[in-house]
């Protein structure tokens, strides 16, 4: 085994971490934001909005990611409207539009898994909260969406996790994060298997501190469901 | 403050679809009255409890709530609130308590009573907490006031969520047969609770099974049958000789517990 080739193939793999955090972050973000609109256009029980929303969440989960990734990094500079808009050297990044259709992709599936999550609220909740006077914008933020948030965090997880690895993709459309870098370092050296090796590696750690993190969350957020601390198990 | 009508409802009506299930139903509750309301299963107590907090929205008639009328509209034929602020308004001014508890799991039992206060009357936290303790101590569980929902009795929740619903303040409480989700032996310290309440002179509107509670503690009995109030009165009226045909065999059904 050669050491002194892993190490610095890892050095230079690690510097490609801070791209693909760049790229999981804002897609997590931005594709979390938008799920949050989709869902609620979702259960809306408006017709044309809840309809919008289930063709957009067939597009995007019905569709391979890396199809949605070369349109919009192909695709959106044929349109005159945008080629020619304030926004097209912004567009024209290839970092833009990774994150822009991993947040696309993402924001299809989290609606789905919020809104499994809003289904599994209790309806006897809901309307003690009405009783006691609650109702649109305050009620959704104290009681339907943290009970909400709850139920849909384990399905949550697993889609973060799902993005962390999709941001991969990025390197079909010239970003330089990790798995980039690694194709470009096995162009230059022809060690493959070492190369994607360390990558491998990466993405498991990086996985591992995200699925901590998640099970910490859930954890703290799950009190209410773990058995009773001593003192409040006596009647 | 004797005297003060609290609720006032007048010829309530309410169908779902073809099944008119309250046909003119009306009631008036005074400062400090404790009504008992009777009926077979079916015969829309529980909805009509739900009209006069608008969980349902009664297909007609009117509703007072300390001297304010609850403001309906006609939209394509159906009756709607005017104004969701009113609604919200109202309900604030009215506790419910559900038969199954109903808290909200995801909070302890100090987050529940103060949920409303905090959020709902917009009130100073730390005044609501010094209140909802009061109030936790008043129903018994103060030493629960840190466990969840789910870590508690049927009974202690229930005494929870009565405390949750008094955190409002509420001109009248709404009871919708509060113990019937109980084991037998824990209705007993929900009744006392109830009880107490009535004595420091709360505005209660009880659906309740317990013939007890209707008898020695409200001062109305009103005995709903098949969507019209069939027969009202003074519990002693009720019970003895005054009782209508319906009620006394209603009532024959509970025979071995009064
Ligand atoms: N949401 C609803 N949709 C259709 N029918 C309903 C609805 N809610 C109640 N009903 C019907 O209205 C009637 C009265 O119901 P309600 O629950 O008010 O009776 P209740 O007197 O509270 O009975 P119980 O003692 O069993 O609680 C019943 O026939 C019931 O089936
Ligand atoms: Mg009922």
């Amino acid at each position: 085994m050669d050491i002194a080739f892993l190490s610095s193939a890892m050095v230079t793999l690690l510097k490609a971490v801070p791209m693909t955090l760049l790229l999981f972050s804002l897609s997590v973000f931005f594709g979390g934001l938008l799920a949050l609109v989709i869902v609620t256009m979702r259960v809306s029980g408006n017709r044309l909005l809840s309809g919008f929303a289930k063709g957009y969440i067939f597009v995007f989960r019905g569709s391979p990611l890396l199809i949605q990734m070369f349109l919009v990094f192909y695709g959106l500079g044929q349109f005159g409207v945008i080629r020619y808009s304030f926004l097209w050297p912004f567009l024209r990044e290839p970092v833009v539009c990774a994150v822009l259709s991993l947040a696309l992709c993402t924001a299809g599936y989290s609606a789905e898994i919020f809104r499994s999550g809003i289904r599994a609220v209790s309806p006897k909740e809901i309307e003690a909260a009405r009783a006691i006077g609650m109702s649109g914008f305050l009620l959704v933020r104290r009681i339907i969406a943290p009970i909400a948030f709850r139920h849909a965090l384990p399905a949550y997880s697993t889609e973060i996790v799902l993005m962390m690895k999709s941001t991969a993709l990025a390197s079909l459309v010239t970003v330089w994060e990790v798995t980039g870098v690694a194709q470009r370092l096995i162009s230059q050296t022809y060690r493959t298997m070492e190369v994607f090796l360390c990558a491998a590696l990466i993405y498991l750690v990086l996985n591992f501190l995200i699925l901590q993190g998640m099970a910490l969350l859930e954890y703290s957020l799950s009190k209410h469901r773990r058995a009773a601390p001593p003192s409040a198990v006596k009647a | 403050m004797p005297g003060v009508t609290r609720l006032s409802v007048r010829n309530i009506r309410k169908s779902f679809g073809d099944h008119e299930v309250l046909k003119g139903i009306s009631l008036d509750a005074e400062d400090g009255d404790v009504i008992s309301l009777l009926g077979a299963s079916g015969s829309g107590k529980s909805t009509f409890l739900r009209c006069i907090n608008l969980l349902e929205t009664a297909s007609d008639g009117e509703i007072f709530v300390d001297g304010e009328q609850i403001r309906m509209v006609k939209k394509n034929g159906q009756n709607r609130p005017e104004s969701q602020k009113q609604v919200d308004h109202i309900r604030s001014e009215l506790g419910m308590v559900f038969q199954s508890f109903n808290l909200w799991s995801h909070m302890t039992i100090l987050q529940n009573v103060i949920e409303g206060p905090v959020h709902v009357l917009k009130r100073p936290k730390a005044e609501c907490i010094a209140e909802a303790e009061a109030l936790l101590e008043k129903v018994g569980i103060a030493d629960k006031r840190h466990a969840y929902p789910a870590h508690l009795s049927g009974g202690q929740q229930q005494r929870a969520a009565i405390a949750r619903a008094l955190a409002m303040k509420p001109k009248v409480m709404l009871f919708d047969e509060p113990t019937s989700a109980l084991d037998p032996e824990l209705v007993g310290e929900v009744l006392r609770v109830m009880r107490a309440l009535a004595e420091d002179g709360m505005t209660m509107l009880v659906v309740t099974h317990e013939m007890s509670f209707a008898r020695n503690v409200s001062n109305r009995v009103v005995f709903m049958r098949q969507g019209v109030v069939d027969s009202s009165g003074a519990p002693d009226d009720m019970f003895g000789s005054g009782a209508s045909p319906a009620f006394r065999q209603f009532i024959g059904h509970f025979g071995g517990e009064q």
